[in-house]
């Protein structure tokens, strides 16, 4: 629906400006719309289209290849739910099916309240906590039913805090101006100035190449 | 922080017996912090490095032979070797881990940032790096949260940025973060990735990073965990980093095991010593096979890779053993498998991985992960055809021609065939679908001749 805020736009010039190229900071960017909207609208990816000065075509390219990135709304909590090897071993797939009776939708699907949407994960690296799931990409491991309905029960509750689909660190990384030793462009050839303190070719060790 | 309270302190790490030279902080509830990083020693190896010539840091990482984390296992400084001497040159951390079963670089992103931090600016300094890309997997918030923080205060002490350490030495490190595609984990598609394309990998040659790699410049492309060891390379010495280990393969390695086990855990391990019959079964380790059972299968190195069994529990964790031995320790994911698991269920999930996770760049791959999927499933839902079993062999063989890497089955008289498999595609991804598959005919194909007849001559559908 909508274009990035104003706010958002001074975000991302800042991310922008880490770049060498503006178009790097694409997918970043689309996290940025993401967590504004919940979602990737349309005018989001035609505003971030302006900002990285490329087409909005190539912006839904990028968007469509990364299963993270949601074109419509989804619900304010993404329960992804892993059944991939090692949780498929240890009951993640019989975890999805009582996930997906519990809240009356299937994988993909998002409940009548927009509360909830639940995904059919692949691997999200918490194995030997395994079956193990995500609630907006916050883990949660060693599940079983009674443990999983308690955790959608203080979700509702509003017992467990989590931001709502789209913000992932609450932190962002910040470099100060005078911090900033410079981001090198692919069209500055210099070798770093501190660089020339290596030492001569006799004591280098040789490497064959391929 | 609210997101911490959900997520325990290091779950999965296990604090056994043995030497921690990446874990050394896990037990530290607070060893994210700078604070606390700096008062067990952190930032001493930058400092030491530095006081170094860039060629002599290189020098020591390479005499140290430091072997890649992330799945192949190359030596990290025979690879910072092919840089040309052109510039800019880029560092790009690989943080995008995704393999089935793996999980280390998150608990060191998570756990400590500093320590990955130390390690890439260190490697920036040896190599000429001035600007270096940490790319996280999207879907870790955690880790990213950490990392935006230990960047923001290395920055403000003086760490990173522009006269570290008051020298003229000057290197950013910019946080990225992806969003959700496994194939990114694969060093040219990262590169495209972080240039904000379709995570799709680039044809080598030409598209070697270390020659042209991030906007077609020199471009290293190293794992997280293989930086979080240059610290502790630069404090102590090749010399002592080589007393851990074996030769071929100095160090120790992070191994994240799990399924049908007693105790799953990430576990430090020294590499080439221990076998995968003590890692199993041993009291410092596993602690033996759930409920009593026998071991029917394993995974040794992650989803792609062939599987293992019984004949080859004595095995040391060595890559050249265990390649030669028909598959490889990979990303340091094991996966166990007891004698209650469905091999025809097992291969389907893995298979239904590769199918989901191809990016579409290459036919066999794209067409035949898929078809590959869909017989394995008719086959499970009982639809199976007698022919299924040659014509998934022979899909498998269109994406990865030849023999594929398998293990020994002493009683049958077969011989192992070692690991990498070939491929017509660019990357490796299509010939891992091929590894379940291979491997569960192999060993059980009386499981699937069994479900495609049973449920034929019943009629059924299940």
């Amino acid at each position: 629906m909508s274009r990035l805020n104003s706010n958002n736009i001074l975000l991302a010039e800042e991310i922008i400006s880490r770049y060498p190229k503006r178009k790097s900071a694409l997918i970043p960017l689309l996290h940025l719309a993401q967590e504004q909207d919940g979602y990737v609208a349309d005018d989001a990816m035609e505003h971030i289209a302006e900002l990285v000065e490329v087409t909005p075509a190539e912006v839904l390219g990028t968007c469509s290849f990364y299963e993270m990135f949601k074109r419509e709304p989804v619900g304010k909590y993404m329960v992804n739910i892993c059944t991939n090897i090692s949780c498929q071993l240890m009951g993640g797939e019989e975890l999805l099916h009582h996930a997906e009776e519990t809240l009356g939708i299937k994988a993909g699907g998002t409940t009548e309240d927009s509360l909830f949407t639940i995904e059919d994960v692949e691997c999200i690296a918490a194995c030997t906590e395994a079956p193990c799931m995500q609630i907006n990409y916050r883990y949660e491991g060693r599940l079983d039913t009674e443990k999983f309905d308690q955790i959608i029960a203080d979700v509702r509750d509003g017992k467990i805090d989590i931001a709502s689909h789209g913000t992932l660190s609450k932190l962002r990384q910040s470099i100060p101006q005078d911090r900033l030793s410079g981001i090198k462009s692919p069209d500055e050839a210099q070798t770093p100035v501190w660089f020339s303190r290596r030492l001569p070719e006799e004591n280098e060790v040789k490497i064959d190449g391929k | 922080m609210a997101s911490n309270q959900y997520v325990p302190h290091a779950a999965g790490f296990v604090d056994n017996e043995g030497p921690k030279l990446v874990t050394s902080r896990f037990t530290d509830p607070q060893s994210f912090e700078i604070s606390n990083y700096k008062r067990s020693g952190g930032y001493q190896a930058l400092e030491n490095a530095i006081n170094k010539a860039p060629n002599e840091v290189e020098a020591v990482i390479k005499e140290s032979v430091l072997l890649g984390r992330g799945g192949a296992g190359f030596p990290a400084g025979v690879k910072w070797g092919f840089l040309p001497p052109v510039w800019p040159r880029y560092l790009v951390v690989n943080g995008d881990e995704s393999e089935p079963g793996t999980y280390k670089d998150r608990l060191l992103m998570e756990q400590d940032p500093h320590q990955l931090i130390e390690g890439c600016l260190i490697t920036c300094y040896a190599l000429g790096i001035e600007t270096c890309f940490l790319y996280v997997r999207g879907e870790m918030a955690l880790a990213q949260e950490r990392i935006a923080k230990a960047l923001n205060d290395a920055y403000e002490e003086g760490f990173v940025g522009k006269n570290i350490l008051g020298t003229d030495v000057g290197i950013d490190i910019v946080l990225h973060w992806g969003a959700g595609a496994y194939i990114v984990g694969e060093e040219t598609a990262l590169i495209e990735s972080l240039e904000g394309n379709r995570g799709m990998p680039r044809l080598k040659p030409p598209f070697f990073p270390a020659v042209k790699g991030v906007y077609m410049k020199p471009t290293i492309v190293n794992n997280v965990e293989t930086l979080s060891n240059v610290p502790w390379i630069i404090n102590n010495s090749p010399e002592e980093y080589k007393a851990y280990g074996s030769e071929a393969s100095p160090g120790t390695r992070m191994l994240a095991i799990s399924g049908h086990v007693n105790r799953p855990g990430v576990y430090e391990v020294e590499q080439g010593v221990v076998t995968f019959r003590e890692l199993f079964y041993g009291d410092n380790y596993c602690q033996g096979i759930k409920d009593g059972n026998e071991l029917k299968m394993f995974i040794p190195g992650g989803g792609s890779a062939p599987w293992f069994f019984e004949e080859q529990l004595d095995l040391k964790l060595e890559a050249k053993e265990v390649g030669a031995a028909g598959s490889m320790l990979g990303s340091g994911a094991l996966v166990v498998m007891d004698e209650t698991t469905d091999a025809v269920k097992a291969c389907l999930r893995l298979v239904r991985f590769f199918a989901r996770e191809s990016c579409g760049k290459c036919t066999p791959c794209r067409e035949g992960t898929s078809w590959e999927e869909k017989i394995l499933q008719r086959i499970l839902d009982g639809h199976g055809r007698p022919e299924d079993i040659d014509l998934l062999l022979d899909i498998g063989s269109q994406i990865s021609p030849g023999v594929y890497p398998t293990a020994s089955w002493d009683s049958q008289g077969l011989e192992a065939v070692s690991f990498p498999p070939k491929q017509t595609t660019i990357c490796p991804l299509g010939p891992s679908s091929v590894a379940p598959i291979t491997s569960a005919l192999k060993r059980f194909r009386p499981e699937f001749e069994a479900k495609i007849s049973e449920l034929k001559t019943a009629g059924v559908e299940k």
